[in-house]
């Protein structure tokens, strides 16, 4: 039971590495795809500032994960930068889609459950509504 | 202004407000959306919209740090953040549907009451009987303190979850981590320790930002050009301000953090009452 409950210790400081891990590559990945796309912009708009006071929205195809990947391909830099911010807020789903994998290699099933709903929350806020 | 000097004043503005937060543990984002708006006299969806990416960042950066020294407690975390990511997804619901002025009041009110909170003597209380959920659910774990283990139990499991949930509603509607929130259920609920409490906090938040972030995305309140200077400017500043936490004397630097965080909070009050936002 000790050794148990030891190893489950183990295991869990072993899932708090790679969480690390996840984290801060994910922060560095995307910190320098908004660097790129912003040096970009600020190259091709040196212009006025654009009008923020009213609030219209922005535009598709700005608004959705396949727009912003589809004119990010084509260079548009707004849209790289768009997509340096669709891998920041990627990150933490990164770290609770490799909880549930790490919960279930520790046979720890109720907190696959767990991770699991929190994973479905995070998929149903990007997928239906931001795909 | 050209857009080279708005995003390098924006920037610089940023930079300021992740050190400080970081300094004193108040987080920046929750200065974001009143210098957005009372500053730059930016739309408070677009300042959510900015707000609420530069939160995930600074919440993974610091959360890759304390994860790793074994103080945030991932069970823990993970089982509230189903209270905070369903909160958070209604809270991005309604700030679609809140009139702007309401939105600035309510934003107001929690940045009077995380000034309050940031200067409380906060007390750990230990060796307790935990709640039985807490055992069901293994939460009771411990912490290195001097290098060596020290135990706590966890107790008022529902009580905390229910207060998270509400931690969540409030980060959707106004784009913030909503710390202050997250630290009233963790510490005074569940009496969890506050090194504990806090390390857990950082670390859910990014996740409960990105339920909300999918909602932003779709209705367009995440706009690059200003999400650009103000994530990479929180995000540089909140590493900066991790590093020289250490050397720094922030008993003064929190009084004066909350005071300016109050006065903002009333300004955000003022304008919400007058229509001016």
């Amino acid at each position: 039971m000790a050794e148990a409950l030891h190893n489950r210790e183990a295991d869990d400081r072993l899932i708090d590495e790679r969480i690390s891990i996840i984290l801060r590559a994910g922060m560095v990945i995307s910190a320098i795809v908004i660097a790129i796309g912003g040096l970009l912009y600020l190259l091709r708009h040196g212009g006025p500032v654009p009008d923020y006071r009213v609030f219209h929205g922005i535009a598709a195809p700005l608004t959705s994960v396949t727009g912003i990947v589809h004119s990010a391909l084509q260079g548009s830099s707004a849209a790289i930068i768009q997509m340096g911010l669709l891998l920041l807020i990627a990150t933490p789903v990164a770290r609770v889609l490799f909880s549930v994998i790490a919960f279930w290699m520790e046979r720890d099933f109720l907190y696959v459950v767990i991770s699991g709903l929190v994973l479905l929350v995070l998929l149903y806020s990007l997928l239906v509504h931001g795909a | 202004m050209n857009t080279v000097e708005f995003t390098a004043i924006l920037g610089a503005g940023s930079l300021l407000a992740g050190f400080l937060g970081a300094l004193t543990g108040l987080g920046g984002g929750v200065v974001i959306v009143p210098l957005l708006t009372l500053a730059f006299g930016v739309d408070i969806h677009y300042a959510i919209g900015a707000s609420l990416v530069s939160v995930i960042a600074t919440s993974s950066g610091s959360a890759a740090a304390y994860v790793k020294e074994g103080f945030s407690n991932i069970r823990i975390g993970m089982f509230l953040e189903i209270a905070t990511t369903l909160g958070a997804l209604c809270g991005a619901f309604l700030a679609t549907r809140t009139p702007t002025a309401a939105i600035a009041i309510i934003f107001g009110l929690v940045l009077l009451y995380s000034a309050a909170m940031s200067n409380r003597k906060r007390h750990d209380h230990l060796a307790q009987q935990p709640d039985p959920l807490a055992n069901a659910l293994r939460m009771n774990s411990s912490y290195p303190v001097d290098g060596e283990a020290v135990h706590y139990g966890v107790r008022r499991v529902p009580l905390g979850f229910g207060i998270m949930f509400g931690a969540g509603t409030l980060s959707g509607l106004l784009g913030i981590g909503s710390g202050a929130v997250k630290v009233l259920a963790m510490d005074e609920a569940m009496q969890i320790p506050f090194k504990v409490s806090t390390t857990t906090s950082n670390f859910m938040i990014g996740v409960t930002a990105a339920a909300s972030a999918g909602v932003y995305l779709s209705r367009g309140y995440i706009d690059p050009t200003l999400a650009m200077p103000v994530t990479l400017g929180v995000l540089a500043g909140s590493l900066l301000g991790a590093r020289y936490l250490v050397q720094a004397r922030t008993h003064i630097l929190r009084i004066v953090f909350a005071v300016v965080i109050a006065f903002l909070g009333v300004e955000m009050i003022y304008n919400g009452f007058t229509g001016r936002l």
